[in-house]
């Protein structure tokens, strides 16, 4: 349906696949006045490269708070984030802002795309902070892997919501990062544009193995990805292979009574009972 | 990141909000057109001032009796035609070149059924050489009028307006009464320029033959048997030879007025140079007087733009938070708004030079006797000053927006 965004040849496949995310015993704190808030507590993850990974959560779960850790948008109390073989947690300011630009794409909520700007120069941006040249011939080719080829000169307020967010997706994979961190993405969608997202999401996975990271807190979102990593209280309490990933758009999402029928019945997200124990 | 791109970005921050960005520069268009604007009034008063004395010419030294600078001396002894004949003699005085003698009796002029008061003076025949005067109609003074001591005048444009209606008459031949006297007009002497001039109208004047005014219209003996005098009218020899010539008056007068300390001296001598220095001083400390008041809505155009740059910031915290978790370092946040800041100011500065173009153009249209202009240097000024204000008060916005979180900036609501 939509043309490829073509990346450089991958290096040789080695015999154990590289981890892009690599955390070990973090930990973040927050002083609210007296009161210290233990948002992560000693969290350990690895993600491989080319992984589907959701991480799930009730608010106040830490999965913000992890997000914004993996993302390089904050640094951990303690612990140490090695991000594509660099350790983050060490890193100043403007070398996290390396980081951002190099090895990571954001994909938020809201879109966060800026007012009176084309969608061409939205693309570019990543592109004008890294300082590469033929800024516009990479962000053209990003537009179009989701298939937005012609609508290059449109402005958000010009595009839909589903059209903005692929905007933003192409803007997140026009570096060629390690990883595409997305939070939420289909939240501020309908359910046709929401699974329009999620099959970009599914393709670039699939096709150019992007590491994409999902920070959710919907199932059904959820069971479109590889893995789910639970969150609760601040530490990890189910990391998860999910066992029949959904397609995107192959099948409907079941209505709300139905849905709770399904999570009664079955196992969460793809897995057993027993396994959460 | 280069330097067009943070201009582009910094561009498009300003059009979203073209109102906002053009009430902002007022302050700085209404500082940077006040500058302008009261900078080359104050020159223009200074070039006025200044042409309206090298009218007199540049090597003129004038001496007149004045009473002495320490108070030591209560009488004054008067300037005699004996000293100014002696100051004419190249043996005592060769730097003086020309000297003219000049006495003047304030007197009741009547013609023509009009009469005005004011002071006829009594001048040597060479009054109109020495000081570079020429005569409209008619003829100047002439040494058989001094000789004979004529009742002659020869009239100002503004004393044959005020006689004859008109300042174009030709009075020549007609006779106006000096105190209760007979004199014959003999000539008009060319307007001079500068009406509203600081020296007075020099237009409002009344020449005769000095041996009349000293003998038939006063008694004016001196004690070395001379006749008084009331101002030398003195050409130096050549403009670099105007200290000298100052010194030799000095000496002589000095003598003859048998003045031994300094500070003594009845008379005092003032070259065209130091009236002009003087005025020239005080004009000066007017136009940086008013600059500064001028500078000073500079300032709070400068602290305008801050705080709008403040506002700017705390507005687009969203897209803070944006352009750094795609990239931008902090410097380049603090670059984007710096700039903005800068564009902002500069624009300002621009039309305020504009502005202050038309003032002065108003100005001049206002007060036709100045030729005020804008000078290349105001302009260089008003830039680089505007300028700086951009950098100064947008540092400190620039450095909160470089400063900020992303994640705070992206979570602001």
């Amino acid at each position: 349906m939509f043309k490829l965004f073509k990346r450089e040849a991958a290096p040789p496949p080695s015999s154990e696949p590289k981890a892009v995310i690599d955390v070990r015993e973090i930990a973040k704190m927050y002083k609210m006045g007296d009161v210290e808030v233990h948002a992560l507590r000693g969290v350990n993850l690895k993600i491989m490269e080319g992984e589907f990974v959701s991480i799930m959560g009730p608010s106040g779960s830490g999965k913000s708070t992890l997000m914004n850790i993996l993302g390089a948008l904050d640094q951990p109390t303690s612990g140490d984030y090695f991000l594509d073989g660099v350790n983050v947690s060490r890193l100043s300011e403007s070398e996290l802002a390396r980081v951002r630009n190099k090895k990571i794409g954001f994909v938020f909520q809201s879109f966060n795309l800026l007012k009176r700007t084309s969608a061409l120069r939205q693309v570019e941006l990543p592109l004008m902070y890294a300082g590469v040249s033929g800024r516009q011939k990479k962000a053209k080719a990003a537009l179009e892997s989701v298939g937005l080829g012609e609508r290059l000169n449109h402005l958000p307020s010009e595009l839909s919501g589903g059209q903005q967010q692929r905007v933003a997706i192409a803007r997140s994979l026009v570096n060629e990062p390690a990883m595409i961190l997305a939070d939420e993405p289909t939240g501020n969608l309908d359910s046709r544009s929401g699974t329009e997202v999620m099959q970009i999401f599914q393709r670039l996975n699939r096709e150019q193995k992007i590491t994409v990271v999902f920070v959710t807190h919907d199932p059904w979102i959820a069971r479109h990805t590889n893995r789910v990593i639970m969150l609760r209280d601040g530490s990890i309490i189910a990391d998860q292979q999910v066992k029949n990933p959904l397609v995107a758009g192959a099948s409907e999402r079941p209505s709300l009574a139905d849905e709770m029928e399904e999570i009664l019945q079955d196992a969460y997200y793809g897995g057993q009972q027993e396994e959460y124990n | 990141m280069n330097i067009g791109e943070s201009v582009r970005i910094a561009l498009d921050g300003l059009l979203t909000n073209r109102l906002r960005a053009l009430l902002t520069t007022l302050g700085i268009i209404i500082g940077v057109g006040a500058v302008i604007g009261l900078v080359s009034l104050g020159r223009g008063v200074e070039n006025f001032i200044a042409a309206e004395f090298q009218g007199l010419g540049s090597n003129l030294l004038f001496v007149f009796s004045s009473a002495p600078a320490n108070g030591t001396r209560t009488t004054i002894q008067p300037l005699s035609t004996i000293e100014a004949e002696a100051l004419d003699n190249p043996s005592v005085a060769p730097s003086v070149g020309q000297l003219s003698q000049e006495f003047v009796v304030p007197a009741l002029v009547v013609g023509e059924a009009v009469s005005i008061q004011l002071g006829v003076s009594g001048v040597t025949p060479n009054w109109d050489d020495v000081r570079s005067w020429t005569t409209d109609k008619g003829a100047f003074i002439s040494a058989e009028d001094v000789d004979s001591t004529a009742r002659v005048a020869v009239l100002g444009t503004t004393v044959v307006e005020a006689i004859y209606g008109d300042k174009t008459f030709d009075p020549v031949g007609r006779t106006i009464r000096i105190n209760e006297r007979v004199f014959t007009v003999i000539g008009v002497m060319a307007e001079q320029g500068g009406g509203i001039g600081v020296l007075g109208d020099q237009n409002e004047i009344i020449f005769i033959p000095i041996s009349t005014a000293q003998t038939r219209m006063d008694r004016a003996r001196t004690r070395d048997g001379g006749y008084r005098v009331d101002i030398l009218n003195i050409q130096a020899v050549s403009e670099d030879r105007m200290d000298q010539a100052v010194r030799e008056i000095e000496a002589y007068l000095d003598q003859a007025h048998a003045i031994t300390f300094q500070g003594e001296q009845d008379y005092s001598i003032i070259s065209q140079a130091e009236l002009l220095n003087s005025l020239g001083s005080i004009t000066g400390v007017l136009t940086v007087f008013l600059s500064l008041i001028a500078g000073v809505s500079l300032l709070v155009g400068g602290i305008g733009i801050m705080n709008i740059m403040l506002v700017s910031v705390t507005e687009r915290t969203r897209e803070i938070g944006l352009r750094k978790a795609v990239g931008a370092r902090g410097s380049d946040i603090m670059l984007q708004f710096l700039i903005e800041s800068v564009i902002l100011s500069a624009l300002g500065g621009a039309l305020g030079v504009a502005l202050g173009w038309l003032l002065t153009w108003i100005g001049g249209q206002l007060v036709p006797d100045l030729t005020l202009s804008v000078t290349g240097d105001a302009v260089v000024l008003a830039t680089v000053v505007s300028t700086f204000i951009g950098v100064f008060f947008g540092l400190y916005p620039a450095s909160r927006a470089a400063k900020m979180r992303p994640i705070d900036a992206l979570r602001f609501e």
